[in-house]
């Protein structure tokens, strides 16, 4: 009966989302008052609608409901509780539930927190927000329902996915979404804007934030992703160019260059057209990678059995979602285009080579994560698309940004310094030089070290002039704005992540062995003595658990135990065993047992690869930061001032210039 | 005026270029990168290079696991039940390595078997990829043999 309610809840949350579509749209073109009015309690009643099928779905893997498909598929009796959350999404049907609970979360804070928007503009957001709320709610009533029963109850279910049974996965998917469903904020801006035909920069400016903290939570949720391959998956890599990543990473880039293009429309008026057209598409490439993930259309480690329908539905919606807003955009772009002339060597400039070249790398990432596609309708043959293809045009292309990326603090708007630049230039590029003597005489030797020593000072000095630079010419008390503080922590975070990614990739090693009993083998500095495996016991594994001991110089540095881990139908999970350390982790798996004791065992020695986590978390703080900047908070005064307002503001241009 | 058209020009004429440089870098680096999937059967016909990479697709047939013993050198057959292909690999295999589980090899053919540099198996133990079955669903039909026969390849 509960899980009737559950369905039931979702067909009204569906009933309200095309009322919160319909309604406030035409309310906005008739200049109707109480249609407007409606969307915020349309939004408000289907948020609590969603919530409750959520929460009942919840309830069903608590109490372990199994004559509810979706449970006894993804859960059994053995399954601890604390995972019978994450099993909630840990399948198809339940993670688009969580989708659309996430949007609805968005959704909810735009009604609460927009009520100063313009009330035609903020009931167009809503009415786009609903809209995408139907499209999904539809999609999984139709194709997905999570409440669909199985009768008879089986006595137990299956069992939830072992690779998804990991403290990392509670957490990865819902701050995933949490991001990709938050650039649905900017997008819902962008066509508001487009419907009405007109953009003021103090509505840019206020969906700045949103942009902030949803790329903010997508860091967060690709960093997450990125450390539970590493545990997890036992092969020791943060990164794979694998379809499903791509699909995170795509939205990433674009959001990354969408945060830059508003902050220039913020506060130049200029780049409209093309700050919009960035948030269609930040949007449009989060909808394309739910596709992909969802409808099992690429090979990948992450893929699992899909259903051909559901592939189709959501090209349908994509189709009609990037479509749609591509027609309204070529149709309206025009008329709200404009801004301001800058020179050359200016700030702008600085942001557009940047925002050039994450989108050209969303591209090519689109490219080689579509090409098999593209390969088997055209029948050319079964193709796949190798990592050296991504790693190779990602760094060329960022190598621009990143040697743009200290300066374009540094410039003014409009027109640069240029006598400023070449100081800077000096400064960094000694410093940067300086840094590679450093390294060399610590062992950072060959190209690739040094350039990842380089690169990192390069940008962490740039970052760190432009910070003294404020210190030293602002106001005390306004030296860093919490808008800048976050563009610091961020810019901090890619000089970290420069070094991270550059610096494991080249001065790791990765061996595979077979050792037995008492043997010990050699990597790097270290020695790893396999003292043999042992069988131990989980709450709902068996496990072979190796034990290994690592020294340096004789020197016990630490026990490691990884783990081979079998879980109850039979499925094997490897558990790496990993020691952390700011500089360096000491990382061992199990591979397969070769008989009379003996083992495979992968044994890594791992340099500043948490650097890469660190450097995707600063980068997470500083969207979050520069979110809270007070700036952003829209008064109502202000609100209705902004009406006749032109779309520029001389305090802030004079401050940032300062 | 005027000055302002000419600097459009040639941040117009810069994005070109860098564009162009982009996209010859691309083909670039995809015609490197791209490897091709084939079953057993396309290269018992000759189909797939001889000395390049590419991917082989199939099933992991029954009874074929051998283990060089003490080393990490593992021999079996993928197979997609009408020809099979002996394949080599060193290094620790997957966790969702077993026979009767599809995989896909990586690496290019020594001697007449394959020896491969990467072996991947799928999370989900139910999951066939596409690439696979889609090629072991073209050998049956060059073969056209009756459904009823696929899984004969078992012993």
């Amino acid at each position: 009966m509960i899980p009737e309610l559950g369905q039931l809840a979702l067909i009204i949350a569906l009933l309200l989302s095309a009322l919160q579509c319909v309604l406030p749209i035409v309310g906005a073109w008739r200049d109707n008052r109480p249609l407007m009015a409606t969307a915020r309690t349309l939004a408000v009643g289907q948020f609590v609608f969603v919530a409750i099928a959520f929460g009942i779905l919840t309830c069903a893997f608590l109490v372990q409901d199994f004559s509810v498909a979706y449970v006894a598929q993804n859960s059994n009796l053995q399954l601890p509780w604390w995972y019978r959350f994450p099993a909630v999404w840990g399948a198809h049907e339940g993670s688009l539930l969580l989708w659309v609970f996430i949007l609805d979360v968005w959704t909810l804070a735009v009604a609460a927190l927009g009520g100063k928007l313009p009330e035609r503009f903020h009931a167009r957001v809503l009415g786009v927000l609903g809209f995408i709320a139907f499209g999904f709610l539809l999609f999984s009533l139709t194709t997905s329902n999570p409440f669909a029963r199985l009768i008879p109850a089986p006595a137990d279910g299956a069992d939830l996915n072992p690779v998804l049974q990991d403290p990392g996965l509670i957490m990865h998917p819902p701050v995933l979404y949490m991001g990709y469903v938050g650039f649905s904020v900017a997008f819902a801006f962008a066509i508001a804007a487009l419907l009405g035909g007109e953009l003021q920069s103090a509505w840019v400016r206020w969906s700045r934030p949103w942009t902030n903290v949803a790329w903010g939570f997508l860091s967060a949720g690709i960093v997450a992703g990125s450390w539970w391959a590493y545990s997890e998956l036992g092969w020791g890599g943060w990164w794979f160019w694998d379809p499903v990543e791509n699909a995170s990473f795509m939205p990433w880039l674009v959001g990354a260059a969408l945060i830059h293009a508003q902050a220039v429309t913020d506060k130049r008026g200029g780049l409209r057209a093309w700050t919009l057209l960035l948030a269609i598409f930040a949007f449009s490439l989060s909808l394309l990678g739910t596709f992909l993930v969802r409808s099992g259309v690429l090979t990948s480690v992450h893929s699992f059995a899909a259903d051909p329908k559901r592939g189709v539905f959501i090209l349908g919606f994509l189709a009609v979602v990037v479509g749609g807003s591509l027609l309204l955009y070529a149709v309206r772009a025009p008329k709200v285009a404009g801004g301001k002339p800058f020179a050359l060597a200016s700030r702008e400039t600085l942001i557009l080579i940047g925002n050039l070249m994450l989108t050209v790398a969303a591209a090519t990432v689109l490219l080689g994560t579509l090409y098999p596609l593209v390969g088997e309708a055209l029948d050319i043959g079964r193709i796949s698309v190798g990592a050296p293809y991504f790693g190779f045009l990602f760094m060329l292309l960022m190598t621009p940004l990143v040697l743009a990326l200290p300066f374009a603090p540094l410039s003014r708007w409009g027109k640069a310094d240029l006598a400023l630049w070449k100081r800077a230039a000096m400064r960094i590029v000694g410093l940067s030089i300086l840094a590679g003597i450093v390294g060399w005489v610590l062992g950072a030797r060959g190209f690739l070290p040094l350039l990842g020593v380089t690169a990192a000072t390069y940008v962490l000095s740039g970052t760190a002039i432009y910070a003294i630079k404020r210190w030293k010419e602002a106001p005390r008390g306004k030296r860093y704005p919490l808008e800048m503080f976050g563009m610091l922590c961020a810019h901090v975070g890619v000089g970290v992540f420069i070094a991270g990614a550059i610096l494991t990739r080249s001065l790791s090693i990765e061996q595979d062995v077979a050792l037995s009993p008492g043997q010990t083998a050699h990597v790097g500095a270290y020695d790893f003595k396999f003292n043999g495996v042992a069988e131990t016991q989980g709450p709902n594994w068996l496990a072979q658990q190796g034990t290994v001991e690592v020294s340096k110089n004789g020197e016990t540095i630490v026990t490691l135990h990884p783990q081979k881990r079998t879980y109850p139908r039979g499925q094997v999970q490897t558990e790496a065993s990993i020691h952390p350390g700011v500089f360096r982790d000491l990382y061992v798996s199990l591979g397969d047992p070769l008989g009379n004791g003996n083992w495979a065992l992968r044994v890594y020695d791992k340099p500043f690869v948490r650097w890469i986590w660190a450097g995707g978390l600063l980068m997470m703080l500083g969207g979050f930061c520069a979110a809270t900047d007070k700036r952003f908070r829209l008064r109502r005064t202000a609100a209705q001032q902004l009406e006749t307002e032109i779309p520029t503001t001389r305090i802030e241009v004079a401050e940032q210039n300062a | 005026m005027n000055a302002v058209r000419k600097r459009r020009l040639i941040v117009v004429s810069l994005i070109v270029l860098a564009v162009g440089i982009a996209a010859a870098l691309t083909v670039f680096a995809l015609q490197q990168n791209m490897t091709y999937l084939y079953s057993p059967s396309e290269v018992d016909a000759g189909h797939a290079p001889m000395h390049a990479r590419f991917r082989l697709g199939g099933v992991v047939k029954e009874g074929s696991i051998h283990r060089v013993s003490g080393t990490l050198t593992t021999d079996f057959t993928v197979t997609d039940r009408f020809h099979d292909m002996r394949v080599q690999y060193t290094g620790i295999l997957p966790d969702l390595f077993r026979e009767g589980q599809s995989v896909i090899t990586t690496g290019r053919m020594q001697n007449g078997q394959f020896d491969a540099s990467e072996v991947l198996a799928k999370h989900d133990e139910t999951y066939m990829p596409k690439e696979v079955a889609d090629a072991i669903a073209k050998a049956k039909a060059e073969r056209r043999i009756p459904a009823n026969a696929q899984g004969g390849g078992a012993q």
